[in-house]
């Protein structure tokens, strides 16, 4: 009864936010804010896990490819391994894990000490306020990100299949190219697009709502467990989503 | 007598097993100060709330200015949370804006002001409130007796007809505490809106109250001006007052 309950409010949540992103008057500079928040300030730990991402694969790919005298086909399976996989979803789990966490603590706190309360006597609607914005960043943001992502994460492909293994440049890259085709791609940032839904969501409601958590979701205890619980479930919902969208673009 | 301008008529109220107002019967009047004391855990912060919208009555009614709220539209509610200001036990300021973000949030967000405008009332208001100097700096590095003043220019910056004070004094030293009640006190005479003072200073909070209700077991067992309030034979308002334990059987 309580999962019913928690998902039917999270998904009105999900549903008054998208819908006050479009009523005026609009927030333009919050948007910016937080696309500066989830976007600019995640192209860090996006730049460092795309490069290692893409080194381990190129290793790893290497190796296996090797055995079958395929290691040109290096570039083909680093590069769509990560637009079509690894790309949107480490995306997705990094961004929860630096800004989701967060966003999910930042609502938190202001759902026990009162300010949201505050919004509401002021016929400030907190959603509006505080939730939209952040949904229409990471809407933003996370196509972006998982494009560098890719991007680095191909490079990183290419230090270790030619840089360290001694493929041939032209070969890697020509078989990245060649093998890539729109649908990859559009495919990818279909799953980030839904990802950034996913990860606003489960975030924003966890802090939001921390004070309706079972088992009573007051004080700093209640902002840990909201925090780990939306950085948990997000993270979850992404591999599931995944799978969902892989078997629906398949 | 006059129209009460906020009236609550039998509001019960529950959470779970808990019942919290049992029949509550109140009336607030226009342009005084009302103190409701009663003891921690009450009710009556709850009581407040029900005035603002944060929680509803499971029964009974709420009228405003003779107006059944449970009968207002979406449009006529929006009006009425413009004239009513909550001024919280905590002072709920927004710990990530600056003093002068948090005064002019209710009136950036909800009328068409010039940013020049808004700069000019939110100085008007602080100059008011003798709060020199601090707009950029952040709630978290004032004192207690200056967020409270903080809250409350954010409380009057929207020129509210009532403003509702969730125990304005808690955790505030003596000098404070008066220091909150002179304000209260003298900003009500300035500005003229009709203040409902939620307490348990006792008796500081008769010197500026022009009306006293007791809420005791959930109901208002006594409710008047301050000086006929204190001339009650009522034992449980009178043991109340001078701090005694009642003692039942």
């Amino acid at each position: 009864m309580g999962l019913v309950e928690g998902t039917g409010r999270t998904c009105l949540f999900m549903a008054m936010g998208i819908v006050h992103i479009f009523t005026l008057p609009w927030q333009v500079f919050k948007v910016v804010e937080h696309t500066w928040f989830i976007g600019m300030k995640s192209m860090g730990v996006i730049i460092l896990t795309g490069i290692f991402t893409g080194m381990v694969l190129g290793l790893q790919g290497y190796y296996t490819l090797v055995k079958f005298g395929s290691e040109g086909m290096l570039g083909s399976a680093v590069a769509l391994t990560l637009i079509r996989e690894l790309g949107p979803v480490l995306t997705a789990i990094m961004v929860t894990a630096r800004a989701g966490s967060s966003m999910a603590a930042e609502l938190g706190v202001m759902r026990i000490s009162q300010q949201i309360d505050a919004l509401e006597t002021m016929d400030i609607d907190p959603v509006r306020f505080l939730f939209s914005p952040r949904i229409a960043a990471a809407v933003i943001s996370f196509p972006l990100l998982t494009a560098l992502f890719d991007v680095l994460g191909i490079f990183g492909g290419y230090i270790t299949g030619s840089m360290m293994l001694g493929i041939n440049p032209g070969i890697y890259v020509y078989r990245v190219t060649e093998s890539v085709v729109m649908a990859d791609v559009t495919g990818g940032f279909v799953k980030s697009l839904v990802f950034s839904l996913v990860v606003t969501t489960v975030c924003c409601s966890r802090g939001f709502f921390t004070h309706l958590q079972v088992g009573g979701g007051y004080g700093a205890k209640g902002v840990s467990a909201s925090t780990t619980s939306a950085v948990v479930t997000s993270s979850v919902l992404i591999l599931f989503f995944d799978y969902l969208i892989t078997w629906l673009l398949l | 007598m006059t129209t009460p301008l906020i009236e609550f008529v039998d509001v019960k109220k529950r959470f779970g097993d808990t019942r919290v107002m049992e029949g509550v019967n109140l009336s607030i009047y226009r342009g005084q100060i009302t103190a409701v004391i009663g003891k921690s855990g009450s009710g009556k912060s709850v009581l407040l709330k029900h005035i603002i919208g944060l929680e509803q009555q499971d029964s009974g009614k709420l009228f405003y200015d003779g107006k059944d709220m449970a009968g207002m539209d979406r449009s006529a509610r929006r009006k009425f949370k413009k004239r009513v200001s909550y001024m919280f036990q905590d002072n709920a300021l927004f710990d990530a804006m600056t003093v002068f973000e948090n005064i002019a949030l209710p009136i950036v967000e909800k009328s068409a002001l010039s940013r020049g405008e808004v700069r000019q009332r939110v100085i008007t208001r602080m100059e008011q409130l003798e709060l020199f100097g601090i707009e950029d700096k952040y709630p978290a590095q004032l004192s207690g007796g200056m967020r409270k003043r903080v809250a409350f220019a954010r409380a009057l910056i929207t020129d509210p007809e009532v403003v509702l004070f969730d125990e304005p004094t808690t955790g505030l030293d003596p000098v404070r505490k008066q220091s909150v009640h002179d304000m209260i006190k003298a900003y009500q005479a300035q500005f003229g809106f009709t203040a409902v003072v939620v307490s348990h200073e006792i008796p500081d909070i008769f010197d500026i109250a022009q009306r006293v209700a007791m809420l005791d077991e959930g109901k208002i067992i006594l409710q008047d001006n301050t000086r006929e309030f204190l001339k009650t034979r009522l034992d449980t308002v009178i043991n109340f007052i001078e701090g005694k334990e009642e003692i039942s059987g």
